[in-house]
């Protein structure tokens, strides 16, 4: 019996000087390669801030269909998010605030009724992202009470507010930029860019995070790891310089 | 009269908010605010996509795509400011941690219901942003508007036409001609411009207006 668990962690110490978890992939194409059709896709960014550029481009020519796209927006001017919606391969949009002065190639599918919204508040819409991550059923917020967006929906009254009842959002991919990962996918974000990105990263069955710089085990002090590798399943190396905004 | 211009009706609302308070300012008018907040007030600005002190427009050349205001647009962190994800940050908001939400308005009605992120017209694309949840979770929802529309009509209504943005939320109305507090038993009328009488301003809003002028 001590000889068995001897063993046992003989070959545990080996699987520790050879890298066992690795999430670190080598291409973006790599890292999108089984996303199929009618696939539900969450994507990080506040506009352009935070977006996963470089993975949405990947994206695009990877050639999925068909897909449900959760983000803040319905995407800007002509790349990123307003790329993949302008080359129709979004069905619906899960959002908070579609229409934008550059929002032209949401606006015209959707004029022509060739994409579906939901148009979600912000506050709701992030809950339902952290609800799914956090594995709770429903909730009940008192945002919308009262309004068009809660028609339709079960409300009820707790104490002396109204609330409506809203439910979690799950994804098959969330794709978001981060600053700084390792190979267990712990990860660093850089200032409002990390908006969306670790709840999303929570919610989605794969996330694939592109970032700025990989670093070794131990290359991120424990006490500022925004996102848990838990939540990570591939990293990407992306070549950013940071551009300014426009 | 002279009426307030956008800058003089933001200067005029910044001068009621206090030192020590968290304030969200929504985007259009409401960002104006930011510009006139009394020099020397230490108030804390938070912005839907995660920041607590922002700070101001940051100068040409030292914009930072990473860091933007809920506009979207190049912003700049004060020391002691602090970042955070989207769930906490409208965590903040619901949880009735701000002390002041500023919002721009199509409509406001005497009961304190806000309209502000629809116009129901048909080829109109709705977007709402997180107008609802700041109307529902700010401590007092501060209204900064034009008194009347480019046609005349009174902003300020019996009842919303346009689709609603919260229900009974509204504590207090900044208009380029009045300072307005909506009240349980109606509208009270606490700050004019200068030149426009009680009267005047009674006609052109059209519903019923309680005088409670304070000394300004």
């Amino acid at each position: 019996m001590e000889n068995q668990l001897n063993v046992k962690s003989e070959q545990f110490e080996d699987a520790i000087i050879a890298p066992v978890i690795d999430k670190i992939v080598p291409s973006l194409e790599a890292a999108l390669a089984d996303i199929p059709d009618g696939a539900t896709i969450m994507i990080g960014g506040f506009g352009n801030s935070g977006m996963p550029s470089a993975l949405i481009d990947a994206l695009i020519a990877q050639g999925a269909r068909n897909l449900t796209i959760v983000n803040n927006n319905a995407g800007n001017a002509d790349t990123g998010l307003a790329a993949l919606v302008g080359a129709k391969r979004v069905r619906k949009v899960l959002c908070s605030f579609p229409r934008q002065t550059d929002s032209w190639h949401f606006d015209r599918l959707y004029r022509a009724g060739e994409i579906e919204l939901e148009l979600v508040p912000q506050g709701t819409l992030a809950e339902r992202i952290r609800a799914a991550g956090a594995g709770i059923g429903a909730f009940y917020t008192p945002t919308a009470y009262g309004t068009r967006l809660a028609e339709g929906k079960e409300t009820r009254r707790i104490g002396d507010r109204d609330y409506v009842l809203e439910y979690p959002i799950h994804a098959d991919y969330a794709l978001i930029k981060a600053d700084r990962a390792d190979r267990w996918g712990n990860l660093t974000y850089r200032m409002t860019a990390r908006n969306f990105a670790p709840i999303m990263a929570s919610a989605a069955t794969c996330t694939v995070a592109q970032v700025r710089e990989i670093v070794e085990l131990g290359g991120i002090d424990p006490e500022v790891v925004v996102t848990p590798g838990i939540y990570v399943k591939r990293v990407v190396k992306v070549a950013t310089t940071l551009r300014k905004a426009a | 009269m002279k009426k307030l211009d956008r800058k003089q009706l933001a200067a005029r609302l910044a001068r009621d908010i206090p030192e020590g308070a968290y304030v969200n300012l929504g985007i259009g008018l409401p960002t104006l605010v930011a510009d006139h907040l009394p020099k020397g007030r230490e108030i804390i600005v938070h912005s839907e996509n995660g920041v607590l002190g922002l700070g101001p427009r940051p100068a040409p050349g030292a914009e930072d795509e990473d860091l933007t205001n809920a506009g979207k647009e190049p912003a700049t962190l004060l020391t002691g400011g602090a970042y955070f994800h989207h769930a906490d940050s409208f965590g903040m908001i619901r949880g009735r941690h701000l002390d002041f939400a500023v919002l721009g308005a199509f409509q406001v009605s005497v009961a304190g219901d806000l309209a502000n992120w629809h116009t129901g017209g048909a080829d109109d694309i709705p977007a709402v942003g997180g107008a609802m949840d700041l109307a529902v979770g700010a401590k007092q929802v501060l209204v900064m508007m034009e008194h009347l529309t480019k046609d005349g009509k009174s902003k300020i209504v019996e009842r919303c036409t346009y689709p609603l943005t919260g229900a009974r939320c509204v504590n207090r109305i900044y208009t380029d001609l009045a300072v307005i507090d909506v009240k349980p038993d109606g509208l009270h009328v606490v700050d004019l411009v200068e030149g426009l009488s009680f009267e005047e301003l009674q006609r052109l809003t059209g519903v019923s207006l309680k005088k409670f002028l304070t000394a300004a």
